[in-house]
């Protein structure tokens, strides 16, 4: 219990540290120096000791919408497993109330963004429940089929039933769900080729201009929760590839902490050598990551 | 061994979704000789121990005349006709995705209704093959172009050329034979129409072709006259 406990505050600990890994790989991609690998500790600590300032027209909605967002992916979050060791809270079917609390963190952003009654905001929100109509079908069967090739339904267990590394395992559908997984992470958390988190550009910006009127300890809340769920969606990925280890905790830990890093590495890849997809391109993207976890369910269903 | 067969497998449904979603008919063109070679690797991988002088001959033939011969011609007829638009399908590429996916649903539902007379190397070869040739028909049907007309045709093919292989490994290479030969000569002879059709029109786009119909018009004006 005690190691359970730890691994959570591990896992609250160490996720804003990728965004500054993610910053250097596109620093050095750029030719430039970078901002410090604690940037976002900074950031989220500065913003933290600020007060917030609301609108008059705005309602309780949101004030409360970071809030919720932020725990309903620290729920999240304790359904995880870490280093694929068992997660604080594990039981049968816990992977949809982990869809569904992504859902809820989703559904307050958006309802916070629509309260302020910004025609900018409204439109962001209106782009973000577009793609979440393909992304979040996406992600529930590509767990569905994970579930399946184990044959377990918690999260937990599917991570440290995945015992053999899966190029050696030779199961290509695990190729498809990876595939499909990876293009619902960058969506998620709203990175190049979705969503560019730099753009400033209102007409663009997905996920940036929800935020646009929160400040203060509301943005660092936002920011936070940011980093929480591109940590707990990498995990998905990061445990297929490394599954459940068993040369001691430090190995394991050691090698997860490595290949996080490795998947925040190659993010920042990702965005320094493409481009943004036109935003009537993104369902299409979308509909690529469904067709392969449709695909990969079939496949395992046989 | 087994994973190679599902390796394959799994790379041919895959072809089929990026041929539905690619719009270059270069592109295209170049998945369906991958797809083809893929395909004709097929009868070595699912036994290549003890693989038949007549099954090793019409995997070979199909590999060379699917991977080296028909995009030479196609992309020959492509030159000619000077096409260097897309493919404008009807209805758009997400929609021909997703109607990939959901041919790809129909066809296991129907592999899983046929009786078998043995047991299959792999589960999912039959309802892969199915899949291949309704997306072969799909994009004959959806696609404007005469030239993507023809890579549907040959998508279908392989579809049968997979289908062959998952039921009848050994008798199979006579039919296959048959069936190649009908495609190159149908190839070849599309290849040739194109360039006509092109020379002649400026275009070769399939829906043009139903304004030919002023006969029939000249007919029915008479009758009401």
């Amino acid at each position: 219990m005690v190691i359970k406990i730890a691994q959570f505050i591990l896992i609250i600990l160490l996720s804003p540290f990728l965004f500054g890994v993610i910053n250097r790989t596109k620093a050095f991609f750029a030719g430039r120096k970078g901002s410090s690998l604690f940037q976002l500790y900074y950031d989220i600590f500065k913003l933290f000791q600020k007060g917030a300032v609301y609108s008059t027209t705005t309602t309780w909605i949101f004030v409360a919408g970071p809030i919720i967002s932020l725990s309903a992916i620290l729920t999240a979050s304790a359904l995880i497993p870490f280093a694929g060791h068992p997660s604080l809270v594990s039981f049968d079917g816990d992977l949809i109330l982990f869809i569904y609390l992504l859902g809820l963190a989703r559904f307050f952003t958006v309802l916070a963004a629509l309260d302020t009654g910004s025609s900018f905001e409204g439109m962001g929100a209106s782009r973000e429940v577009q793609f979440a109509v393909f992304a979040e079908p996406a992600l529930f069967l590509s767990l569905a089929a994970l579930a399946r090739i184990t044959g377990t339904l918690s999260i937990s267990d599917i991570f440290s039933n995945l015992t053999i590394h899966p190029l050696a395992m030779g199961e290509p559908v695990i190729f498809l769900v990876v595939g499909a997984l990876f293009i619902i992470f960058l969506t998620e958390n709203s990175r190049i080729p979705v969503d560019d988190p730099n753009t400033h550009l209102e007409l663009t910006m997905i996920h940036e201009v929800m935020v646009l009127d929160h400040g203060g300890v509301d943005l660092g809340y936002i920011f936070y929760g940011a980093a929480i769920k591109f940590w707990i969606l990498g995990t998905l990925l990061t445990g297929i590839f490394l599954g459940a280890h068993s040369k001691g905790w430090a190995w394991d830990y050691v090698m997860f902490i490595f290949g996080m890093m490795i998947l925040a590495v190659i993010v920042g890849v990702v965005e320094s050598v493409l481009a943004r997809l036109r935003l009537i391109k993104v369902p299409h993207f979308l509909i690529v990551s469904l067709a392969l976890a449709v695909l990969a369910l079939a496949f395992t269903m046989r | 061994m087994n994973s190679w067969i599902d390796l394959i497998i799994i790379s041919v449904i895959l072809m089929n979704l990026m041929m539905l979603s690619s719009s270059r008919i270069s592109t295209c063109i170049r998945i369906v000789a991958f797809q083809g070679v893929f395909v004709g690797l097929m009868p070595f991988v699912i036994n290549a121990q003890s693989i038949t002088l007549g099954a090793s001959i019409s995997s070979i033939a199909s590999i060379t005349l699917k991977g080296v011969v028909f995009p030479w011609l196609l992309f020959r007829a492509q030159q000619e006709a000077n096409i260097r638009k897309e493919v404008d399908p009807i209805g758009g590429y997400p929609l021909s995705l997703l109607a990939g996916v959901g041919m790809f649903l129909i066809s296991c539902w129907l592999s899983a209704r046929l009786p078998y007379e043995r047991p299959l190397f792999s589960e999912m070869i039959v309802p892969v093959s199915f899949a291949t040739f309704f997306t072969g028909i799909f994009i004959i049907v959806s696609r404007m172009k005469a030239l993507t007309q023809v890579i549907g045709y040959l998508v279908l093919e392989n579809g049968i050329f997979l289908f062959g292989t998952a039921l009848l490994v050994e008798q199979s290479f006579v039919v296959e034979l048959a069936i190649l030969l009908d495609i190159f000569v149908a190839v070849f002879v599309m290849g040739i129409a194109i360039f006509h059709i092109s020379r002649e029109f400026d275009h070769i786009d399939t829906q043009n072709l139903s304004e030919l119909k002023d006969w029939v018009i000249s007919k029915q004006e008479k009758q009401h006259a």
